[in-house]
């Protein structure tokens, strides 16, 4: 929403300037989003350079010329004049601008196959001189104003604000005034005796709103101009309709979009004889064409509310107005119409169509019901004194009474809610300076909403307008209190925030990426996931959210690659979706480590470490050699709890065909904190045995494809009190093993925790290690 | 002077006069070994008279133990030179760089997670979580904004399906009502996490960080809620003065609502927090709606309390100095070098926010 002071004068009476002005509308919630010099029809022009004058390739009196006119990218202008030359300071008009010269409008068009985008001037195209031979050559000190407008701007700023949604009542110059003026800021000028028109006659045009459940227009008021001589705005008119952003059209248009922009109040006028026979307010039929204001055609659903003659649909009620009953330059009758559009209803319409105007954005919002009358006759006086022309009597054709919304006000809530006492006097000041009427009913105020803020429902909304015009630096501020209801994090945030730092500490770099993924790469490790697509994707390349986290992390190390970084170690810690629902995702820890001195005995260090770290007792776990497909079928494995066999993780080489040469490990939080939950255990007191320990070494010959860790559970099962400790200290595969064995050299630690063994104690041991192993393993002890 | 003890003086000279260890060894077999002079010795005495016998051995004894101490004394002497020379000889360039370590990096945004975690913590706010997709009702109609309203429009949704009944959140907001759905009052939270909007620019990425705060009692107040976020910013930024104001807003979720500028100004391109007389919009808060309270089944009129939303990322970027949104999000491994925290940098309340 943008005004002018000058504007605002019109409904506001006050002293204070521009800048208290801005910092009081900030004060009150109306955001001042940007101020800046008024625009005119000369801003668009601005000081360029050109770059660089080529011959263009089709006509040797012609130039192409790259032009700097302060944008990040250069812009092509095909350009006639003689002096056209590399470093010519000069002056750009953009596609779009009217050239002063002969009031044309200014488009991309082709120039003998090369595209132009805007021309470079001559003094006689901008009204400056007559001369017209040549562009326009600026001295080379411009050179530093290149993108600024070459005319003055205008003394006077436009101001922007950023109206929430809620307060559809500030889309008009006058709400705005109203709000200044209950914060203090002057006096809100009295338009209730605004001297209206006088009415020639009734008005002859039928109207009618056909009656339906999801009919969303309630009241259409209307009244017929005739005989006006529709033309250009005024001067001042037209000043005030460019400097809110608009272009001026017509006087017949641009008044619709000056009463909207003052009064909040949209408008629309048809031209009269365009119209067969009457107006009928009705919803769409599926099917139906229409060609809209903006020339474009729209093929209407069903429940869409139209305006409409015999013909057909004449315009999008609330939402845009159809080329077939526009005014023009030529427009001798008029209608116009001021109506109510159920806010609801009209989004619906305007998104299904994607359409955007500012009648539509008011009338989402919700428009004052009560303002249609002050709509017509505003404009109408307005329309009458440019164009001249008779008015009829106004006609207000209505399906539904707007009841005035009452609110019982206990005014202590107030001081409840803020923290700080508010006099009731001033409560009501402050609500009636905004429109509220007040009745005092004890302790209790009566409060009639106005008509204008369909955002009011309930106290507390009464609460925010008190505290925000009385202004929340007046809000004293209580130090908070160091109590604490419940730990900071919990037990599974406690091992996230273990995790992150565990893996990161092993040299990996923590990376966030997207939550969602490139649909192909995501199947390469979907497995037998559910592939949640995003219906409205941002690209076609993150169209799913991620069923892993390495889709993402591969994609982001190959960059990294291709940047020169050939050895890099990344992970993430976050979420991979398992269902639709909400809740359906787990969190998992992925690692991506590429190496050159790398195997998976590396990478499973790095995850074993960071299990142990986590509070996994390696004893109990175990490695499956089951994997997704995604890993290297024979360099890969997955870690179980030996009591549950739940996952834990996974490890291993990536497969070679998705990326080469890289390993990873996913970790399955949840299952891991799930696991410590059900597994909570307070560390036994431990004896150390002092009695003698002793090693004896074992080399045993066992088929290739068999499993160390089966081994080791062998020997230890043989005496789990006496062998403390088993440890592989070479695999071996060669000369004297036969192709289809290995060898596997292993230390067993024996210790009594009661006595020193004897030599005796330990060749039994030694003796029941070789027979187990030999008989479960069917392996046999390497001589 | 007898043939022994000339015996035993010739060897006490040979002992002294040896040069090194190795030619000292050879002088211990020479008296010590098997066929040395201490066991020929030794042998001789078989022949005499067991008088003479008593008598030779204990001279013998005690020559042996005479020439044990000399040639222990002369050998630490030996070794204690010859370390000294070897040490002479043993000289490394230590300038060379030492071996190849790693240290890994965390993420920005997950370092400062854990200093507002870390803060909140000190005035009693415990973590909550919330899931990423959620249902149309928690992101939307629960937090008072009603189907078909332009307050959605600021929220460029992204759908999990065509009804449009399952979305990713918009923000984090949803996980106010879970938690108050599964406690009790009072609450006292904070709530970081994944939000999304399908939104690309330069200032805007389809995913970001948010963090929600909520804070239900009997009795809390926009005073408290000011006093919270001015402790929070000013212990984030960690400085002792901070500009602050509260702008009127609208969230359907809050009433009254408040959008919160800090203080600023620009210093040699940096910008410098707390001071100056410019403003940063970092985020919004307000009145919990009673609404909102209602649709978590707490009493509006028995609780009451603030909540406010703040941009993870946008305060990373103000306290860290880091221009560009679309970089955390890049993974470029310079970038994650340059602006990673040690994972050793554990942000706490006792050892301070940062190294």
């Amino acid at each position: 929403m943008k005004f002018i002071k000058n504007w605002l004068s019109d409904h506001l009476k006050t002293n204070k300037n521009e800048s208290q002005i801005i910092e009081k509308l900030n004060s009150t919630g109306l955001e001042v989003e940007k101020v800046e010099p008024v625009k005119n029809e000369l801003s668009d022009f601005v000081i360029a350079k050109i770059v660089k004058a080529e011959k263009h390739p089709n006509a040797d009196r012609l130039k192409l010329c790259n032009v700097d006119i302060g944008k990040n990218e250069l812009v092509k202008v095909v350009c006639g004049a003689p002096n056209a030359k590399d470093n010519l300071v000069t002056i750009y008009a953009p596609p779009g601008s009217i050239i002063p010269k002969n009031n044309m409008k200014l488009e991309v068009s082709k120039i003998r196959g090369e595209t132009s985008y805007g021309m470079l001037c001559s003094e006689s195209e901008l009204n400056l001189s007559k001369e017209s031979e040549g562009i326009i050559e600026l001295k080379k000190s411009n050179q530093t104003k290149i993108g600024k407008s070459y005319f003055k701007s205008s003394s006077e700023n436009v101001i922007e604000l950023s109206i929430t949604p809620n307060r559809p009542d500030c889309l008009g110059i006058r709400g705005i005034a109203r709000d200044l003026a209950a914060s203090g800021f002057g006096k809100l000028i009295d338009n209730s005796n605004f001297k209206k028109i006088k009415k020639k006659g009734k008005q002859t045009l039928k109207v009618k709103i056909e009656k339906s459940k999801s009919q969303a227009c309630t009241i259409f008021g209307s009244c017929l101009i005739k005989n006006i001589k529709n033309q250009e705005s005024p001067e001042w008119l037209k000043k005030r309709i460019i400097a809110i952003g608009l272009r001026p059209i017509s006087a017949v248009v641009d008044i619709t979009n000056y009463v909207m922009f003052d009064l909040n109040r949209p408008l629309h006028a048809y031209d009269l004889d365009k119209i067969n026979k009457g107006i009928i307010v009705r919803n769409s039929k599926k099917g139906e064409k229409f060609k809209a204001l903006d020339n474009k055609e729209y093929n209407l659903d069903d429940q869409m509310c139209v305006i409409s003659d015999n013909e057909g649909v004449l315009g999008l009620g609330g939402v845009i107005g159809g080329t077939r009953s526009g005014t023009e330059l030529s427009t001798k009758n008029i209608l116009l119409e001021s109506a109510y559009f159920d806010p609801e209803i009209t989004r619906k319409t305007a998104k299904k169509l994607e359409l955007n105007s500012d009648a539509k954005f008011r009338f989402e919002r919700g428009i004052d019901p009560n303002s249609i009358v002050e709509g017509l006759e505003k404009a109408s006086a307005m329309i009458v004194k440019i164009c001249g022309g008779e008015v009829s009597k106004l006609d207000i054709q209505s399906t539904k009474k707007f009841e005035v919304k009452k609110i019982l006000f206990d005014p202590n809530i107030v001081s409840k809610i803020i923290g700080i006492q508010i006099q009731t006097n001033e409560i009501i000041k402050i609500l009636q300076d905004l429109g509220f009427k007040i009745k005092k009913k004890g302790k209790i105020l009566n409060v009639e909403v106005p008509s204008w803020r369909p955002d009011i429902y309930g106290q507390i909304d009464l609460v925010e307008e008190v505290i925000r015009i009385k202004g929340f630096n007046k809000i004293k501020s209580i130090e908070p209190e160091k109590k604490r209801l419940k730990p900071t994090l919990d037990f599974f945030q406690r091992h996230f925030h273990l995790a992150q730092r565990s893996v990161a500490s092993k040299g990996y770099f923590e990376t966030i990426t997207w939550s969602f993924t490139d649909e192909k790469s995501n199947n390469r490790f979907r497995e037998n996931l559910q592939e949640i697509k995003i219906i409205n994707p941002i690209s076609s390349d993150l169209s799913v959210l991620r069923s892993s986290l390495y889709p993402n992390l591969i994609y982001f190390l190959k960059k990294n690659i291709d940047r020169g970084f050939e050895n890099q170690s990344l992970f993430e810690i976050g979420p991979s979706f398992i269902g639709k629902k909400p809740g359906e995702q787990i969190t998992l820890v992925c690692g991506v480590r590429k190496d050159n001195l790398l195997d998976v005995y590396g990478i499973k260090k790095d995850l074993v470490q960071t299990l142990v770290e986590l509070g996994i007792d390696k004893n109990e776990t175990k490695i499956n050699i089951a994997t997704p497909s995604y890993y290297h079928p024979g360099r890969s494995g997955s870690i179980v709890t030996k009591n549950s066999q739940k996952l834990l993780a996974y490890f291993g080489e990536i497969h070679p065909k998705i990326i080469e040469n890289t390993y990873g490990f996913e970790i399955f939080l949840d299952n891991l904190v799930n696991y410590k939950r059900q597994n909570k255990k307070i560390k036994p007191s431990i004896i150390f045995s002092d009695y003698q320990k002793s090693e004896r070494d074992f080399a045993f010959v066992v088929k290739k494809d068999y499993l160390a860790q089966d081994l080791i559970d062998i020997i230890k099962n043989v005496d789990n009190h006496l062998i403390k400790d088993v440890k592989i200290f070479d695999v071996y595969q060669g000369e004297n093993i036969p192709s289809d064995k290995k060898s596997i050299a292993l230390k067993v630690t024996i210790q009594s925790d009661h006595k020193t063994l004897n030599e005796k104690d330990l060749n039994d041991i030694s003796q029941k290690i070789i027979l187990n192993v030999e008989n479960k393993a069917s392996a046999k002890l390497r001589s | 002077m007898s043939d022994f003890e000339k015996l035993i003086n010739r060897f006490k000279d040979k002992i002294n006069n040896a040069h090194n260890s190795l030619e000292l060894d050879k002088i211990r077999s020479e008296i010590f070994g098997k066929s040395g002079l201490i066991n020929t010795e030794f042998k001789k005495l078989g022949s005499l008279s067991p008088d003479d016998k008593k008598k030779i051995a204990s001279e013998i004894n005690n020559a042996k133990q005479e020439l044990t101490k000399l040639f222990n004394q002369k050998s630490t002497g030996l070794q204690d030179t010859e370390i000294d020379e070897q040490l002479k000889k043993e000289k490394d360039d230590v300038t060379l760089p030492e071996k190849d370590f790693s240290i890994g990096k965390i993420h920005p945004v997950s370092q400062v997670i854990d200093e507002i975690s870390s803060i909140f913590s000190e005035i009693g706010f415990s973590v909550e979580e919330g899931p990423d997709v959620e249902s149309e009702y928690y992101n939307f109609t629960a937090l008072n904004t009603p189907e078909n309203h332009p307050a959605k429009d600021m929220h460029d949704t992204f759908y999990i399906e065509e009804n449009m009944k399952t979305l990713l959140r918009t923000h984090t907001s949803p996980v106010q009502v879970r938690t108050m759905l599964k406690g009790k009052p009072p609450f006292k939270i904070i709530a970081p996490g994944r939000t999304y909007r399908s939104d690309s620019d330069q200032t805007h990425t389809p995913m970001f960080h948010q963090l929600e705060g909520l804070h239900i009692d009997k009795n809390i107040t926009m005073g408290h809620l000011k006093g919270c976020l001015n402790y929070f910013i000013k212990e984030f930024f960690e400085i002792n003065k901070i500009k602050m104001r509260f702008r009127p807003s609208h969230f359907p979720f809050t009433e009254p609502s408040a959008e919160v500028d800090i203080g600023y100004r620009i210093e040699n391109n940096k910008i410098i927090i707390g001071e100056g007389d410019k403003w940063l919009e970092i985020l919004g808060c307000g009145m919990v709606h009673p609404n909102v309270l209602k649709n978590s089944k707490v009493d509006p009129n028995k609780y009451q309390g603030f909540a406010f939303g703040i941009g993870i990322d946008r305060l990373a970027m103000l306290k860290y100095g880091i221009n560009d949104l679309r970089s955390f999000f890049e993974c470029d491994y310079r970038w994650l070098n340059y602006y990673g925290f040690d994972p050793l940098d554990v942000p706490t309340n006792y050892r301070g926010l940062s190294k």
